[in-house]
């Protein structure tokens, strides 16, 4: 067993060792890639189709999703869409992070402690691109532990929601966590956000103790920090700064038609 | 050494010689991944795979191992197989490696595993390594679905996500136990169960190493102030 110990062999070893692994790691990712980026885009298309509440169990997420959604890129500054960026191809969340397509967000603006905000967001059209039932939005904030991100979807008057539902958070399981609870989120459907087209200026938020009316909806138990960054982050993605202008073309449309 | 018996190996890990429960190893990951049934059922799976297969390949290659770097050419199998571990996971059951997270990249951190090849594998022939693996990995399974079964039965009133206890939140009556869903409550279920283990085996308890006696020197101050 001497000669194990010797310098040549101790190479040997561990060169042939080395590439003995690297080869199995990387085969074993190259093989497996296209399955994994097949399961996020499922992930994130059944989240997508979860929030408007017409997937049923059961449902082909892949078919349902053709069938209903068509993603458009939105400018969140003019609340016009976007031709030159292809809906499909396009990443928000890279977008945030790079400084030619965002902007940085100053303390007082950033109440969903976000940071970074992007130029452009994708949106999920339900139905007639033209005149859609639903809109589902990507949103993102603080928590209390850390970034919640998920996506709200409201009627095609830009007012409505129809429901709120987070793919990633951090919360407290058993108190904060109840945000996946679905008995809590189906207290969405149904509530207002905007009070009589005043697109400045989102009413919605979780009160504690019983909510009343159409722009509240129960806080969570035992949970003030989350409730309070649920708010803020609607507040934030639903005012000037993020989805109002694009909101408030919805509402103009509806005016004019009636 | 060599005259061990398939059974012996497989099972005495489980009860007996439980890497968790008497050697307590590779509780860290015990108490992060153990909030649900099925969670704990993948982690427990995961593992029982890298034990298993890194000792039979070190075993393989025990007489080649240079002994100056054995330890890295162990951590270099364990973490191979991690990673390959956690990306058949992503690929075929992309919910629960959501869930597990980074919990299954750090099961090359999991003591159990380098403890085995270093003890084990590094001594005998690969068959034996393999089934010691799967024995010690099992072990380890079980005390992640018993830890798991209490928590999740405790914390969300369910087992493997079916409603037993139906909770308050969902209008039952049961009132949920929140600390059952945090990660400290598996150290009190582990260590009860380690005491119930105990009971039954008593063999298993340690001597006692040092007595406590009286405080001495203090009862003499105390007079002087009298």
């Amino acid at each position: 067993m001497a000669s194990n110990n010797s310098i040549k062999k101790t190479l040997i070893v561990a060169f042939s060792l080395c590439v003995i692994c690297s080869v199995v790691v990387s085969s074993a990712a190259v093989v497996l890639k296209p399955k994994q980026v097949q399961n996020q885009e499922l992930d994130r298309k059944s989240n997508i189709l979860q929030v408007t509440q017409l997937y049923k169990p059961g449902d082909d997420v892949e078919e349902k999703y053709a069938e209903l959604i068509t993603p458009r890129v939105v400018d969140l500054k003019t609340g016009e869409y976007s031709d030159d960026l292809d809906p499909d191809s396009y990443d928000q969340f890279d977008a945030a992070k790079d400084p030619a397509t965002s902007r940085t967000l100053s303390g007082e603006d950033d109440i969903a402690g976000i940071g970074r905000q992007e130029n452009y967001s994708t949106v999920y059209l339900v139905g007639d691109p033209d005149d859609p039932e639903q809109i589902v939005m990507p949103i993102r904030g603080q928590g209390l532990w850390g970034l919640m991100e998920g996506f709200l979807s409201v009627r095609g008057d830009g007012n409505t929601i129809v429901g709120l539902s987070y793919y990633d958070q951090s919360e407290t399981p058993g108190l904060g966590g109840e945000v996946d609870n679905p008995r809590w989120k189906a207290q969405w459907d149904g509530k207002k956000i905007y009070e009589g087209g005043d697109f400045q200026d989102p009413q919605i938020q979780l009160v504690k103790g019983g909510a009343s009316g159409e722009y509240e909806v129960d806080a969570l138990s035992g949970a003030s920090l989350t409730s309070r960054g649920v708010t803020n982050m609607l507040r934030f993605w639903l005012s000037d700064e993020g989805y109002a202008p694009y909101l408030a073309r919805f509402h103009d449309d509806s005016q004019g038609g009636a | 050494m060599a005259t061990d018996s398939v059974k012996d190996v497989v099972l005495s890990p489980v009860f007996k010689n439980n890497p968790i429960a008497l050697q307590v190893l590779g509780i860290c990951s015990a108490l992060a991944v153990t909030n649900s049934m099925s969670v704990s059922l993948v982690m427990g799976l995961a593992v029982i795979a890298v034990t298993a297969f890194s000792s039979m390949f070190v075993s393989l290659i025990r007489n080649h191992i240079p002994s100056s770097i054995r330890i890295i050419v162990q951590m270099t199998i364990i973490a191979s197989l991690v990673i390959v571990v956690d990306q058949v996971l992503r690929a075929y059951a992309y919910d629960m490696s959501k869930q597990l997270s980074v919990f299954v990249g750090l099961i090359i951190t999991n003591c159990i595993v380098m403890g085995r090849a270093e003890a084990y594998a590094m001594q005998n022939g690969p068959v034996m390594s393999f089934l010691d693996g799967v024995g010690n990995g099992l072990g380890y399974a079980v005390i992640l679905l018993i830890v798991g079964f209490v928590r999740e039965l405790l914390g969300s009133g369910s087992v493997f996500g079916l409603t037993i206890l139906p909770t308050v939140q969902n209008g039952g009556w049961y009132v949920p136990n929140g600390l059952m869903l945090l990660p400290p409550s598996a150290f009190f279920v582990i260590g009860l169960f380690i005491w119930v283990l105990r009971w039954f085996n008593p063999e298993q308890i340690e001597k006692t190493e040092y007595r406590i006696v009286a405080n001495s020197k203090a009862k003499i101050k105390e007079t002087a102030n009298v």
